[in-house]
């Protein structure tokens, strides 16, 4: 079992023709993902290594019965490309783009309200179960299938992470890169709720920074609804310290931001905050004997 | 983007906020002539992207232009909270009755704009929101509804029956110009009522995404009238994300995540990094050898970690860039080199064929860390 992508997960890819989109597309494939159509304006009828490609993303669901997309055009189409996949009913859309317009995001964050479909990203990874399916650019060779949920704001330290557990021969049940923009999709608190949902799963990391107020309030979801147990990481306790221009943000947060307090926030509810990527896979690999 | 208030003023004015008249000034004599032209007294104000003027001695009321003269000659001859200043607002002086606080931000936890509003200005408004939490009013605008009647009503109702009606007016505004011009923070501290009733924006405190300045040519524009280190300017020229920190271990990685991380294996080793650089996704040798011209440049740099982790990144190239980079530059001193990921042995291959005399590979992060800190310590 896994969360998010599994063995079911039947891929549509937006952005299929271009560069990085085909690149991955075929990765992914070999990975053992079902990659089953492609979606780029003007190109239906067209095919990427025997991938049909579609006009659109509607077409493409009802042609192959896709489930899940991975986004990866250019970021001013990009809100518009995940406004049509919730459209066409997909239950899972993974947006890798990076640089969308955070305006355009909040729309789509409004329009995601009451909708089913599920939004990871954007400027994220990806997500992958190991062994079972890989959506998005996480190096499937780094990991190896077992049971720690991973769930990471920083794409490069899923990276880290994962190779730290891998090295130490311990699996990993999903990785998820939630994504580092202010708006976007899946976040801690949703991916701890999926992972404490997962048979799969024995062990959560969560691996923040600073910056925001997602680690503070994944510490409130943990104390209620979390009882695995979680491993915390907190990335930039050396980093300069942001100027902040005016008062506005810090009263809607009530937070600093910094990685000290969102490193207490976690421990204050029984999180073990490893402080760098050796020592979460150390307490980690204590959690699971 | 953090714009100077006097930007954000203009962006009032073009979007119906009241204003005070303001002139630009970038020596004493022209603020001396600013106050001349706006009557005489006048308040100058340092330009600056960051808060906290008002008590860091960066506004100065003033009687004459002589006076506004000398305090543009204090502001302009330093930096202020380590930002250089190459200008100063000269405004008008106004008759004050009241101050006010108002803003309107992307919250990004809700994904939604929050406005917020209160009467009592002039005060620690953080302090305000924590102490007493009603005193503050906020509501909450989905931004595919906008902002309608009975937000404005609810905000400007905390205000004295006459600031009303101008208080609206400007958070109209305020959201107006929000969503046109792809501001993700609009805040006016203090929002004053004049003692004639009038309500004027005495601040401005503008940020435009970044993201969204393709849509912008204008603010765009603005970009090249911010004061900009000289190498931080170099690097991002580059696509490299540079920021100079006081240290002397100079770090390059990929994946500001990472970068970070690394940061604060350096500190945990008992070493400062000397900057944040990181390469992004898909390093190529080019850009690599351009990281270490970049960190090399700075004078206080004694030794070099390179962290990569390859997922995009292919490793071999990275080593590639790193012998590129040695070939155009004179490595002066030696460069911890640490590569995991996709290509990771090739890469390593490459180092160790090249045999390089300043090159030292390390074989994870935390021994990178470690070896970096020991090689600063004997150059210190």
């Amino acid at each position: 079992m896994s969360i998010l992508v599994d063995d079911r997960t039947s891929l549509v890819v937006q952005g299929i023709t271009g560069n990085e989109g085909s690149f991955h597309t075929l990765r992914n494939r070999d990975y053992g993902t079902a990659v089953v159509a492609g979606v780029t304006p003007g190109k239906a009828g067209q095919d990427v290594d025997g991938i049909p490609v579609f006009d659109t993303v509607a077409r493409a669901v009802a042609e192959t019965g896709a489930n899940t997309s991975m986004i990866f055009v250019p970021p001013r189409f990009a809100a518009d490309a995940i406004l049509e996949a919730v459209d066409a009913g997909v239950a899972l859309v993974v947006c890798i783009t990076e640089g969308i317009p955070v305006r355009d995001m909040a729309t789509v964050h409004s329009s995601l309200k009451g909708s089913s479909t599920r939004l990871v990203g954007p400027n994220c990874p990806g997500v992958i179960s190991p062994g079972v399916a890989n959506v998005g650019i996480i190096p499937g060779e780094i990991c190896t299938p077992g049971s720690v949920g991973l769930v990471s704001r920083s794409g490069t330290l899923v990276y880290q992470i994962v190779h730290e557990l891998t090295q130490r021969g311990i699996g990993q049940s999903t990785c998820v890169g939630m994504g580092g923009d202010p708006v976007h999709g899946v976040g801690f608190v949703e991916a701890l709720e999926l992972f404490q949902a997962d048979p799969a799963t024995e062990v959560i990391v969560l691996t923040g920074e600073i910056g925001g107020d997602d680690e503070e309030r994944a510490a409130v979801s943990i104390e209620e609804h979390v009882t695995k147990p979680v491993v915390g990481y907190i990335a930039g306790f050396e980093a300069p310290p942001g100027k902040r221009m005016g008062h506005a943000g810090a009263i809607v947060t009530g937070s600093s931001g910094t990685a000290a307090a969102k490193a207490e926030a976690l421990e204050a509810v029984g999180v073990a905050v490893g402080r760098n990527p050796t020592q979460v896979a150390e307490l980690v690999e204590e959690r699971l004997r | 983007m953090d714009l100077y208030e006097h930007m954000g003023k203009d962006l009032f004015r073009a979007h119906g906020i009241p204003t005070p008249r303001g002139i630009v000034a970038g020596s004493a004599a022209e603020a001396a002539a600013a106050a001349e032209e706006l009557g005489g007294g006048a308040v100058v104000k340092v330009q600056v992207q960051v808060g906290g003027r008002g008590k860091g001695g960066g506004v100065a009321i003033c009687d004459t232009p002589p006076d506004a003269a000398a305090a543009a000659e204090r502001m302009l001859g330093s930096d202020f909270k380590g930002f250089p200043v190459t200008r100063v607002l000269v405004e008008e002086r106004l008759p004050i009755a009241r101050e006010f606080y108002t803003s309107l931000l992307l919250d990004r936890s809700a994904g939604d704009h929050l406005a917020m509003m209160t009467a009592e200005g002039g005060v620690e408004i953080e302090e305000l929101a924590r102490t007493r939490p009603d005193a503050l009013r906020r509501v909450r605008i989905d931004p595919l509804v906008g902002l309608r009647t009975y937000h404005v009503r609810e905000l400007a109702g905390t205000l004295p029956p006459d600031a009303r009606d101008g208080a609206g007016e400007v958070v109209r505004a305020m959201h107006e110009l929000l969503v046109d011009r792809d501001a993700t923070l609009v805040e006016i501290n203090p929002l004053v009522q004049l003692e004639d009733g009038r309500v004027v924006a005495l601040d401005a405190k503008v940020t435009i995404d970044d993201n969204a300045l393709w849509r912008h040519p204008d603010l765009e524009a603005l970009r090249s009238e911010f004061p900009i280190d000289e190498v931080e300017a170099r690097a991002k020229e580059r696509g490299l994300q540079y920021v100079k920190l006081d240290g002397d271990v100079g770090i390059i990685g990929n994946g500001a995540g990472l970068v970070m991380a690394t940061l604060d294996v350096v500190a945990q080793a008992g070493a400062k990094a000397a900057n944040f650089l990181d390469v992004g996704g898909g390093a190529s040798a080019d850009q690599m050898a351009t990281a270490l011209e970049v960190v090399l440049s700075d004078p206080a740099v004694t030794v070099v970690l390179v962290n990569i982790f390859g997922g995009i990144t292919r490793c071999d190239l990275v080593a590639r860039g790193v012998l590129e980079a040695l070939d155009r530059i004179e490595a002066r001193v030696p460069i911890v080199v640490r590569l995991d990921g996709t290509n990771a042995e090739e890469g390593r291959r490459i180092l160790q064929g090249a045999a390089h005399p300043r090159i030292v590979p390390a074989a994870n992060m935390i021994a990178a860390a470690e070896e970096a800190a020991d090689l600063a310590r004997t150059a210190a």
